[in-house]
């Protein structure tokens, strides 16, 4: 009996056919990859196919449309803010980086300002254009004080609701981002270094030159593009701050969406969108890259 | 160090701590003062912006709903992550890249490109399904897939799932068991910090519900602003408040264990970006 039952239950577990068992635990991932599939995938699926979408079935005219001065006007003023925040922010938050990361590593202003990086990266939209008015608006704080004392900031015009007060207004959430993209790789860096660059005889020069600028550069060009690719995709702040007209890439597109005056052209918007995230795809590949280096180099 | 270096750096950390929290504190503490202004240039400090709040229904209104919003979004968050993230670990090695790729995606589209997409989506919805501004759970809950997974990955990573549910299941425990009673509330924390986040994104949301015509507490505070600037920056002043006790609780319950935090830092701030 022993005999007879041992191939009976061999067989049993094997499936027919003999290849490998089809698995069920493939079922569990399902829900999520679903949801993620609906809500995520397919939204991105239409965006790129409507670009190719035209009121009279396919066409290539929504992407053609992208040479037009507006459309152009608007992605140079996205890339110059974005560049221009993204630089202003990335050297003012090493700045402060620095400061932190040659404090005591357990001390309490360390983790303040860490914490408080936290909240202010992803302080954006509607709160913050109205702490900028409230400061430097027409009845802001600081405008009114400055007005007492003689000086009118808005001499040259009401720049706040410019290009240049969005540049001023996005550093606020690009600093506190640079400070928590660089602080590790600061932290990577070993006083050793520097004790070794100078029994070598190398000067504070020489070290930043020699040793920790080069350390450092994929971590500081890495947070550049972050700070990029984050202010290229910002909407709300600036939404918030400029209430008429299209200046950048995302107020454009959202103009093209929900056109007021009845003129919404889904096709155009969906091939706006679609360069604003082949932009930031690249971008974001770049950072990731960068980041993989700096990892090599800071453990 | 030098005695001469060590002070030139003491007086640069100051100035620089000085120039910075001035930035950054200067325009919070200007929304205080001007939610608190009277009517005229003279009229006496008041808190009538701050009580009005309650008095404008649209406003209660669009709280509520930003409420809502933050809880039923949490709680799918839970749901459908949690267990995926368990599953995927013990069972499908294999997808463990995909999901994380997935979970981080969010952060390279931007939301503006996502509400392009959503809207015939949405569109379908409020047709066949419902109007609801509580339909907007949906899209949140992929907004904050990219921060829920670090902490959720992070909480994961501190403990030993493996060893615990091969344990559990040799002592007859279904599977059921050991997500439920074994490894979920051996990562509580984490479990609370993913929830808090998501509370954070969804109260600060202010794209997607603008585009497609919901008028979130985001929107409600843009729109009041045109109309009554000083409540509605009083409203934006508690909006920021209630965030940030949020991200404080989040900061003394979310690190009970070492090797939890220090994960948790690695993984956020090498990956810290905003919507």
């Amino acid at each position: 009996m022993t005999v007879a039952a041992k191939p009976l239950v061999e067989t049993a577990a094997r499936p027919l056919g003999g290849g490998r068992r089809f698995s069920l635990d493939w079922l569990g991932a399902v829900p999520f990859l679903a949801y993620v599939g609906v809500f995520l995938l397919l939204p991105t699926a239409i965006v790129v196919g409507g670009s190719f979408v035209g009121p009279n079935g396919l066409t290539l005219s929504n992407l053609t449309a992208m040479n037009k001065p507006f459309i152009v006007g608007a992605f140079v003023n996205s890339v110059v803010l974005s560049a221009g925040s993204a630089i202003i922010g990335a050297v003012l938050g090493a700045v402060l980086a620095y400061a932190v990361v040659t404090g005591n590593p357990d001390g309490v202003l360390r983790r303040l300002v860490t914490s408080a990086c936290g909240v202010l990266a992803q302080f954006g939209g509607v709160t913050l254009a109205f702490a900028f008015i409230a400061t430097i608006g027409f009845e802001g704080f600081i405008t009114i004080w400055l007005k007492q004392h003689g000086i009118n900031i808005y001499a040259n015009g009401i720049w706040l609701f410019q290009l240049s007060g969005l540049l001023l207004v996005y550093t606020y959430f690009q600093i506190p981002l640079m400070v928590l993209v660089f602080l590790p790789a600061l932290d990577g860096i070993r006083p050793q270094w520097r004790e070794a660059t100078e029994s070598l005889g190398g000067a504070t020069w020489h070290y930043w030159r020699y040793v920790a600028g080069p350390l450092l550069a994929p971590a500081f060009f890495g947070g550049l593009l972050l700070l990029f690719a984050n202010s290229f995709s910002a909407y709300a702040t600036a939404a918030a701050l400029i209430n008429q007209g299209s200046i950048i890439a995302s107020l454009l597109i959202a103009n093209t969406l929900t056109s007021e005056v009845g003129l919404a052209q889904p096709g155009l918007a969906s091939a706006l969108a679609l360069v604003m995230v082949i932009v930031v795809a690249i971008v974001m590949v770049l950072y990731t890259v960068l980041q993989q280096r700096t990892a090599r180099w800071l453990q | 160090m030098s005695r001469s270096r060590r002070f030139k750096l003491q007086v640069f950390r100051v100035i620089v701590f000085l120039v910075f929290g001035a930035f950054f504190l200067v325009p919070i503490g200007a929304m205080f003062e001007f939610s608190t202004r009277g009517n005229t240039d003279t009229a006496p400090r008041t808190l009538s912006a701050w009580q009005t709040i309650f008095q404008t229904p649209d406003l209660v209104a669009a709280i509520l709903a930003s409420l809502a919003l933050a809880v039923i979004t949490s709680a799918g968050m839970l749901v459908l992550l949690v267990p995926t993230m368990i599953w995927v670990r013990l069972r499908l090695p294999r997808l463990n890249r995909v999901v994380e790729f997935l979970c981080l995606l969010p952060l390279t589209i931007p939301a503006i490109v996502l509400v392009a997409g959503l809207a015939p989506e949405y569109r379908w919805l409020s047709i066949n399904v419902s109007e609801s501004i509580l339909t907007l759970a949906f899209v949140y809950l992929v907004l904050v897939l990219p921060y829920t997974y670090r902490t959720l990955h992070a909480g994961l990573a501190a403990i030993d799932v493996k060893t615990l549910s091969e344990a559990a299941r040799s002592l007859g425990a279904g599977w059921a068991t050991v997500m439920g009673r074994i490894i979920v509330p051996n990562m509580w924390s984490a479990l609370l910090n993913a929830a808090l986040l998501s509370v954070a994104v969804v109260l600060g949301e202010f794209t997607i519900a603008n585009l497609l015509n919901y008028v979130n507490l985001q929107v409600a505070i843009a729109l009041l602003g045109r109309a009554n600037a000083g409540v509605s920056i009083a409203v934006a002043v508690a909006s920021l408040m209630f965030a940030f006790i949020l991200l404080v609780i989040l900061s003394f319950f979310g690190r009970p264990r070492a090797r939890v935090a220090q994960l948790e830092a690695d993984t956020t701030l090498s990956w810290g970006q905003k919507t």
